[in-house]
């Protein structure tokens, strides 16, 4: 992968909420095609970090490059990212009054200005992907926990993303549904997805992670391949946070 | 470990039969506790106690023909139906030239067929627009006439019931989408929209309508440039429409602070506009959210719209008090309020239950 052509670099990035100190000195570079994991102990500013990258959290210092647009306060840049980003949040936030089939037609439709009948198209095929097109009629409470969560994945895959952004997609799940919800994040990184994914499933940063990106209070630790991670990792911090997790 | 035992679900019975039948329901609803028993022997005794007198002035000794004589000579014994009898023109139609008051009677049943018709969620089609251009077109036509075949009828002569259905219509249509804005604006990222959304709201939210009424009717003209003139139907609509803005305001920034966060966050992630946000996700989940309140709403201005007699316009209250200036009637009030009542009362709970039947089938998501 070459290092110079980097679809997101983060350049000291600060960000405070208040007078609390969320992101300290954040420095980061994603090339295209690289599935990250990021780990760390809860109010490590792992979620906003990723929520910077599509300015659902504004930075206050630093600079993001996303697919060569700098993240400013202009809108249309903004808006223009938030295309080539796709976000699968913990809550699923599923478009409660519309069916799943509406749910994903919403932003092709609206946003890319697609005809209706292809935006449809798009969905049954983003549905189909995800195993769950024979539920396309139905309202998403009528849907279990994974299920919620792989529409979710589907609808931000309807607008063709670079880059997906996972905010602890599996949290939320019973523990029987978290592997259906793995099993789909695994195809997604197989077929060359840029990936970043906020979570605690460690097998999954095994099994599909380029690099592990370790935070604690806001800053980055440290970052290695998770063989690397797993095997030695380098800080005290993240030795203590890794036998907390893993057993 | 030896073979897994297999498992066989329970087949799935009826519920017990304790809880059915009248005899249980009695126990269980009327009965069922001592302070429940206590309640239903005093709902029970006032009943009794007040149920013959009432019915039997309702109607067993009432006169129902329009005899001013006989009325007198009950002496409030029974309820003298004739005043109805005799001037529910008035009370109807209001001060509408009499030999032409098949013109408003036409005008309410054309704009109440319209209301009928868009109730109906299988008529919700973009033909409707057409259908009320064409209802109040015909409404106005009918209504102020200056047409070949129709005299003219001044507004300030409309009155009655359909003087009470149009400020109710052009007060609740008008004041939702301005509602809608305002709780936006109230809500608005941009310091100064807030602040001006948030003073108009307050400001008018803190005067009665009746002074809203006395402003629009007699400070407007004022206003406006010389040679422009409003009629006295057009400010009073105006000053309701104004004046209940502020209250949809309210209802609407309501249904909106009840939407979680990741609603906006799951909308902003997949690149919609800010317009589109709140016209495709936010807006379409909080409306359905408010709908009781929004009913609320409109219950209190078809009632409020009978202020408008404080500027000399003549609504069904207004009529009413117009028929009782008849000297040989005016002690037939109480017949008069009742006969007004009903009216009021029919329409509310129409308007009510045809909202739950809504609001349940809106809200259809938000069952499982």
């Amino acid at each position: 992968m070459p290092e110079s052509d980097p679809i997101i670099r983060l350049t000291r990035v600060n960000k405070w909420f208040g007078s609390f100190h969320a992101l300290k000195d954040i420095d980061l570079d994603v090339t295209r095609g690289e599935r990250i994991v990021i780990a760390g102990p809860s109010g490590s500013g792992k979620s906003t970090l990723i929520r910077c990258i599509n300015r659902l959290e504004e930075h206050q210092e630093g600079t993001i490059v996303v697919d060569g647009v700098t993240l400013t306060d202009d809108v249309k840049a903004v808006e223009r990212i938030r295309r080539e980003v796709g976000m699968v949040f913990q809550q699923f936030n599923l478009f409660p009054h519309l069916t799943v089939l509406e749910n994903l037609m919403l932003a092709p439709h609206w946003v890319l200005g697609l005809p209706r009948a292809e935006a449809e198209e798009r969905a049954v095929a983003q549905l189909t992907r995800v195993h769950i097109a024979e539920q396309a009629k139905k309202y998403p409470g009528q849907l279990s926990g994974g299920q919620q969560q792989r529409v979710a994945i589907a609808r931000a895959m309807c607008m063709r993303p670079r880059i997906m952004l996972f905010d602890e997609p599996t949290s939320a799940l019973d523990p029987e549904m978290v592997k259906e919800v793995l099993d789909v994040m695994i195809e997604l990184a197989g077929g060359g997805m840029t990936m970043l994914v906020v979570t605690h499933e460690m097998e999954f940063a095994k099994a599909v992670a380029d690099r592990v990106v370790f935070m604690d209070q806001g800053q980055i630790v440290e970052q290695a391949p998770p063989g690397e991670f797993f095997a030695n990792a380098r800080h005290e911090r993240s030795r203590a946070f890794l036998s907390k997790i893993l057993g | 470990m030896g073979a897994p035992i297999p498992f066989e679900p329970l087949p799935a019975r009826a519920p017990p039969r304790t809880a059915r039948g009248l005899p249980a329901w009695v126990r269980a609803n009327l009965f069922g506790s001592p302070g429940n028993a206590a309640a239903t022997l005093l709902v029970g005794g006032l009943l009794v106690y007040a149920l013959p007198p009432s019915l039997k002035w309702l109607v067993g000794n009432a006169v129902w023909h329009a005899d001013y004589a006989a009325c007198r000579a009950l002496d409030h014994a029974g309820a003298c139906w004739g005043f109805v009898a005799e001037k529910w023109r008035l009370v109807l139609f209001g001060r509408y030239p009499y030999a032409e008051q098949w013109r408003p009677l036409a005008a309410t049943a054309i704009v109440v067929a319209a209301l009928v018709i868009t109730a109906i969620p299988a008529c919700w089609r973009r033909w409707l627009v057409w259908l009320w251009g064409a209802a109040l077109a015909a409404f106005f036509a009918l209504m102020g006439g200056g047409i070949p075949g129709l005299s003219r009828v001044d507004t300030g002569l409309w009155g009655g019931l359909p003087l009470t259905v149009l400020l109710t219509l052009v007060g609740m249509t008008a004041s939702i989408p301005i509602g809608i804005l305002l709780a936006l604006a109230r809500r608005s990222q941009l310091p100064l929209l807030r602040a001006l959304a948030t003073l108009y709201i307050e400001l008018v939210r803190g005067v009665p309508l009746i002074t809203v009424l006395f402003t629009a009717s007699f400070v407007f003209p004022l206003l406006l440039p010389q040679g422009f003139r409003l009629d006295v139907l057009t400010r009073v609509a105006l000053g309701i429409v104004l004046f209940q803005a502020a209250y949809m305001a309210e209802v609407v920034r309501g249904g909106l602070q009840a939407l979680p966060k990741g609603q906006y966050e799951a909308a902003a992630a997949l690149g919609l506009s800010w317009w589109r946000m709140q016209r495709q996700v936010i807006l379409p989940q909080a409306l359905t959210l408010v709908i009781p309140s929004f009913v609320n709403s409109l219950l209190s201005t078809f009632m409020d719209t009978s202020l408008v007699t404080v500027v000399s316009m003549y609504d069904l209250t207004g009529a009413l008090r117009l028929a009782l200036g008849d000297p040989h009637w005016r002690n037939f009030f109480l017949e008069g309020y009742l006969f007004v009542a009903l009216i009021y009362f029919a329409c509310c709970f129409a308007m009510s239950r045809y909202s739950h039947w809504l609001e349940h089938r809106l809200g259809r998501w938000t069952r499982r």
